[in-house]
């Protein structure tokens, strides 16, 4: 058998954290490219749909509705309507995006260069989080015609979108990799997603509900998300405490990263 | 002291259907080399090739490229492959620029290397021009070019190649192959899977022929190619014939009112065939191989056993 050439030896000698940051900020790059270069698909029908939101919702019914959770009904539903679009395009572009990728089979060209999973599975992150923030930004501005307001607190607010949008993006990413056809990433943003959404406290306040419909609700995730982001920007007490939300958001973003993890280790979906 | 550009050790594959694509290979190419790898459809070279890059996951053996286990040197000995799958794997909608800018950035080439080196290969395969097309607009045979772009765009001393004539035409492929010899001359290693058995035989010199999950046969080209105990030939000849030359020694066949086919055996010369003939008065207008040597030794080392008539081992 041949002996290893002394400039095999050199190459292994090399750091690849400035070649793993490289890769990171590759795909970064190239899923942003992607959402910008499919604009009047990704970017104009959030802000279409959240526009027609403030219109019915705060300025025509919203007017007859009053006060909500100790804010006017359209203040009320700004935070919500941000914070799904957020979730809504984090995780559809990591969903759409990662099954495209393996449905061109263009993941392979990640897969034979030298980065880790952990590199890759950040990279699409990243990328369904600069889309959620992208549109997030635009339906705020939106937001700012219809109601004016400031931000209690800047960490809060930004911190809560921030993990949102990881989390979700993380969840798209899943559902891509089970996905064997284009329907699989449809199904779990209208059947759970939506669903889960528009029962999450965007549009009212859960001490408007019964007591039954109002335990159920504290199971939705969603609900913890807008109430502490509604806190985040307005320093309105919310449906639930602050920290609690903050907590089950960051243990859910580390199951989910595991799970996507140990998912590409095993190639599954993506390596025979 | 030698160096491997690629050794496999005990390499075996069982699929989860219970199918079992490689059952323990071991093969080496040496650093410098034009190596072919061979087989009919599903012997086990495209699931080789998946495990050598990573693509598809091995059952059992070792997989090194330079010396650099790819399970435990997994970085270092990535960037020393550049691989050209059989099928396109790209973005349609992206720009063929980006398309191997971004390969760059996957080997952790710095922004201004990346763009050099894009700069460099798509001007070396004749793309520069439409480095702002999207991969869409490009013929086949671009879009073959475009793949070894983007497989070179980090400068890997092993290069393999899937198959990367497929469906392209005769001047195409004669450039592609033109290229890549430039390539192997400058120091390259080359693996090379071809259906196109006259490409194998002029660009490689050493060969592997994989069939059914095992290495049948691992030699330099000559030695295979001298294995052929029997060549045969089809004379074109000036005027038809009527009735078929009986020539002791010889063996011919009427194969059209003009045309004769010749089977020759090691050892004997085409000279004594055109004496007799000219013996005979008739008159050679044109000779040929009536097909590709390697094609012979292709089709019986992987027919089923018993077959190989024309091959003398050892």
């Amino acid at each position: 058998m041949a002996e290893t050439s002394p400039a095999a030896v050199s190459v292994t000698a090399q750091s690849t954290y400035a070649a793993d940051w490289v890769a990171f900020r590759t795909i970064v790059m190239k899923e942003i490219r992607r959402f910008l270069r499919i604009w009047p698909q990704t970017l104009v029908p959030p802000a279409i749909s959240m526009v027609l939101y403030f219109l019915i919702f705060g300025t025509f019914i919203g007017s007859r509705v009053g006060q909500m959770g100790g804010l006017d009904y359209m203040a009320f539903i700004v935070p919500g309507l941000i914070m799904m679009s957020v979730i809504t395009n984090a995780y559809s572009n990591v969903a759409s995006s990662f099954y495209s990728t393996k449905f061109q089979r263009s993941i392979e060209t990640m897969l034979v260069a030298p980065i880790p999973n952990g590199v890759i599975l950040a990279g699409f992150v990243a990328g369904g989080v600069a889309r959620g923030l992208c549109v997030g930004a635009i339906v705020t501005i939106m937001a700012g015609f219809f109601v004016d307001f400031t931000i209690h607190s800047f960490t809060l607010t930004v911190g809560m979108i921030l993990m949102t949008a990881i989390l979700f993006s993380l969840g798209g990413f899943i559902n891509a990799v089970f996905a064997d056809k284009f329907d699989d990433i449809s199904i779990i943003p209208a059947f759970v997603l939506t669903p889960l959404t528009y029962l999450g406290g965007v549009f009212y306040s859960l001490d408007l509900l019964p007591d039954f419909w109002r335990t159920i609700s504290y199971f939705n995730p969603i609900v913890y998300m807008v109430s502490s982001f509604r806190y985040g920007i307005f320093g309105v007490s919310g449906d639930v405490p602050v920290y609690l939300s903050v907590a089950a958001i960051a243990v859910f973003v580390a199951l989910f990263w595991t799970i996507s993890l140990v998912l590409l280790n095993r190639g599954t979906g993506i390596r025979a | 002291m030698s160096t491997a550009a690629l050794s496999i050790a005990g390499l075996k594959k069982v699929y989860a259907g219970g199918f079992t694509a490689l059952k323990g290979i071991d093969l080496e190419v040496k650093e410098g080399d034009f190596f072919a790898l061979l087989g009919p459809n599903g012997a086990g070279k495209s699931t080789t090739i998946g495990i050598i890059c990573s693509l598809v996951r091995k059952t059992e053996g070792t997989v090194k490229i330079f010396g650099l286990d790819v399970d435990k040197d997994f970085a270092a000995a990535k960037r020393l492959i550049g691989v050209v799958p059989q099928e396109f794997n790209f973005s349609i909608f992206e720009k063929v620029g980006d398309i191997v800018e971004t390969q760059a950035g996957f080997y952790g080439l710095s922004l201004r290397q990346g763009a050099e080196n894009t700069e460099k290969y798509l001007k070396r395969l004749g793309l520069w021009d439409k480095r702002n097309a999207q991969a869409r607009h490009l013929s086949g045979g671009m879009k073959r070019r475009l793949m070894i772009a983007r497989a070179l765009v980090h400068e890997p001393r092993l290069l393999i190649l899937d198959e990367p004539t497929a469906g392209v035409d005769i001047e195409i492929r004669r450039s592609m192959w033109a290229f890549l010899e430039e390539m192997n001359k400058a120091g390259t290693t080359i693996i090379l899977t071809t259906h196109y058995l006259e490409e194998a035989e002029s660009l490689c010199r050493n060969i592997a022929i994989i069939d059914h999950g095992e290495i049948v046969e691992n030699t330099s080209m000559r030695a295979l190619l001298g294995q052929l105990t029997t060549e045969t030939f089809v004379v074109e000849l000036a005027e038809p014939i009527e009735v078929v030359p009986q020539v002791p020694g010889f063996t011919f066949r009427k194969v059209e009112s003009h045309a004769l086919e010749l089977d020759l055996s090691r050892g004997q010369h085409l000279n004594a065939a055109f004496a007799a003939l000219d013996s005979a008065g008739l008159k050679v207008m044109s000779l040929r191989n009536k097909s590709n040597r390697l094609e012979q030794l292709f089709v019986s080392l992987t027919a089923s056993e018993g077959s190989a008539e024309t091959l003398t081992h050892g």
